[in-house]
């Protein structure tokens, strides 16, 4: 080949290119700037000039009382079950669920209108669903779990979809060109092509549901978090950090072994 | 094995009556029309080329016959072992036992990586084993049977227990036959098998496509990119061009200037290991 001709530039970005670039930043900023007195971020230098109140309640901090251990790891292995069956039964629901959202699996007048069902049961907050089941079967672990249960569904329906959109169609045909069933196409097809990315999900949920769990303490649902606010309530900052620091721990632990099982699996 | 030229006798059919017609098939993707009209006939005990260059729709028409896609509404229509596959642009709700008796190979392969050789190999029964045992993989004594020996006689047997996505291509090609081979098809439709292979694993895999189609009388429709293959391995060669049919004949005929006709000038291009003169 002869090179006669020049070599041509590099290549450069027009204005009209950049523009959208420009608007998407530009907007973050003037958003940022928007949300800066609603947020209050003028207070930001209290965290300094204030420090007084907080070498305060870091003293209780810093010397956490272990007294009552027990208890406390008594009630977090409470909330870890809680999370354990939650998630189990979020999975057990999230599974079909996350099947029938898939737009490349299932026809369009399902997977839509259960995408929408999804968004519902996501965008209601866990305390609200919690309050709900308080009421239905009274205060205790079992509301908890329902409300985990119920919230964890939605989210992991949708991520389970979102691996199976994603999947390779061919073994799929593979399999469908043996004259198998719908269902054995997801059986054999989808599921093995998921099941990594779905573990994954799951784990990481139970690992969150652990934290969560905590949270649903404050409206009664027992376990570890209702100890939490009722020593914050109590300004018991020393057992406070105590309670903290076994949370840390359990959902260390949790970390590490849903790590190992994921390294199994993958 | 006894070797038998073009397999045994068929009982239910005429001795040259069609295993597989393709009537008047059209195809349009968009504003392409992938197949115009394409009518074909097979008969029982064929080894069949399907050659053209890319986008000709030897693809197309190998996913219609399996109704991995649907045909053009119209007078179009698919028959296999005498029942309908699909027609007028549907597929038949019988599909799935049609499909059994047609066993599809394709250029990548399509088993399921994660899953073990042996479970891809046995899923070849799915449609004609009990349907829970299917759904759970309690695979009955005979599809263990079926799929051990189909392993065997590929020479794959000894990656039985390994996920299919740690072997060769060739290896897994084999193994997608030995499916097709579980699966008892009578048809084979190979779409593109060698065409990610090396030039040894891809002879081999032409060589297995051959054995069965003269000593167990299986009817193979294969689409090829190398020209020498079909030559070498196919009786009979149809060739596609922007969707039509323009050659079918036996490969003997094909000579210089169909080759020309249909690949155009640079058609030495097509084959791997030297064009005729």
């Amino acid at each position: 080949m002869s090179v006669s001709s020049a070599v041509p530039p590099a290549p450069k970005r027009s204005l009209a290119q950049r523009a959208p670039d420009l608007v998407l930043w530009g907007g973050l900023i003037v958003l940022l700037a928007i949300a800066f007195r609603p947020a209050e971020l003028s207070k930001f230098p209290l965290l300094f000039t204030n420090s007084g109140n907080m070498q305060e309640l870091g003293r209780g901090f810093i010397k956490p009382d272990f007294t009552q251990w027990r208890l406390y790891v008594s009630m977090m292995w409470l909330t870890v079950q809680m999370a354990l069956w939650g998630t189990t039964i979020a999975i057990l629901a999230a599974a079909p669920l996350g099947l029938l959202a898939s737009r490349n699996i299932t026809p369009a007048f399902i997977q839509i209108p259960v995408r929408r069902f999804l968004d519902i049961v996501r965008s209601v907050p866990d305390l609200v669903i919690g309050m709900i089941f308080l009421v239905a079967v009274g205060p205790g672990p079992f509301a908890g779990v329902m409300a985990l249960a119920i919230g964890t569904s939605g989210v992991l329906a949708k991520l389970f979809s979102e691996a199976v959109e994603s999947i390779d169609r061919g073994p799929v045909e593979g399999v469908r060109a043996t004259g198998g069933h719908k269902l054995h196409e997801i059986v054999w097809g989808v599921i093995p092509q998921v099941a990594p990315l779905w573990t994954s999900y799951a784990l990481y949920r139970f690992e969150s549901n652990s934290r969560s769990a905590t949270v649903l303490g404050l409206i009664g649902a027992g376990g570890i978090g209702q100890v939490l606010f009722d020593s914050l309530n109590a300004f018991a900052y020393s057992n406070t950090a105590a309670i903290v620091v076994v949370i840390i721990v359990a959902v260390s632990l949790i970390d590490m072994l849903s790590q190992a099982i994921r390294s199994r699996l993958l | 094995m006894k070797p038998g030229y073009y397999g045994k006798a068929p009982k239910t059919l005429m001795p040259d009556a069609a295993v597989l017609s393709i009537r008047n098939v059209s195809k349009t993707f968009g504003q392409r029309r992938a197949l115009d009209g394409v009518s074909l006939e097979a008969t029982k005990g064929e080894m069949i080329a399907l050659i053209g260059p890319s986008g000709s729709g030897k693809s197309t028409l190998l996913r219609s016959i399996s109704a991995l896609q649907t045909i053009d509404a119209g007078p179009g229509e698919i028959v296999a072992f005498g029942g309908p596959v699909q027609k007028d642009g549907r597929i038949d709700s019988n599909v799935r036992k049609t499909r059994t008796r047609i066993g599809m190979i394709f250029q990548q392969f399509n088993l399921v990586g994660r899953l073990s050789l042996f479970t891809n190999v046995a899923l070849g029964s799915l449609g004609r084993i009990n349907f829970w045992q299917a759904a759970l993989g309690l695979w009955p004594a005979e599809t263990k049977q079926s799929a051990m020996s189909a392993l065997h006689r590929f020479g794959v047997s000894d990656y039985a227990t390994q996920r299919a996505n740690t072997l060769s291509g060739g290896q897994q090609q084999r193994g997608a036959i030995a499916r097709a081979l579980v699966q008892k098809a009578k048809i084979i439709l190979a779409d593109e098998p060698v065409a990610s292979l090396d030039p040894v694993s891809a002879r081999r895999v032409m060589e297995i496509l051959r054995e069965l189609n003269k000593n167990d009388g299986l009817t193979v429709l294969v689409t090829l990119h190398q020209v020498d293959y079909a030559l070498r391995y196919c009786d009979r060669v149809v060739a596609l061009k922007a969707g039509k049919v323009v050659y079918d004949g036996p490969s003997g005929g094909l000579k210089r200037e169909q080759l020309i006709d249909i690949y155009g000038p640079e058609f030495e291009d097509v084959f791997w290991e030297g064009a005729p003169t």
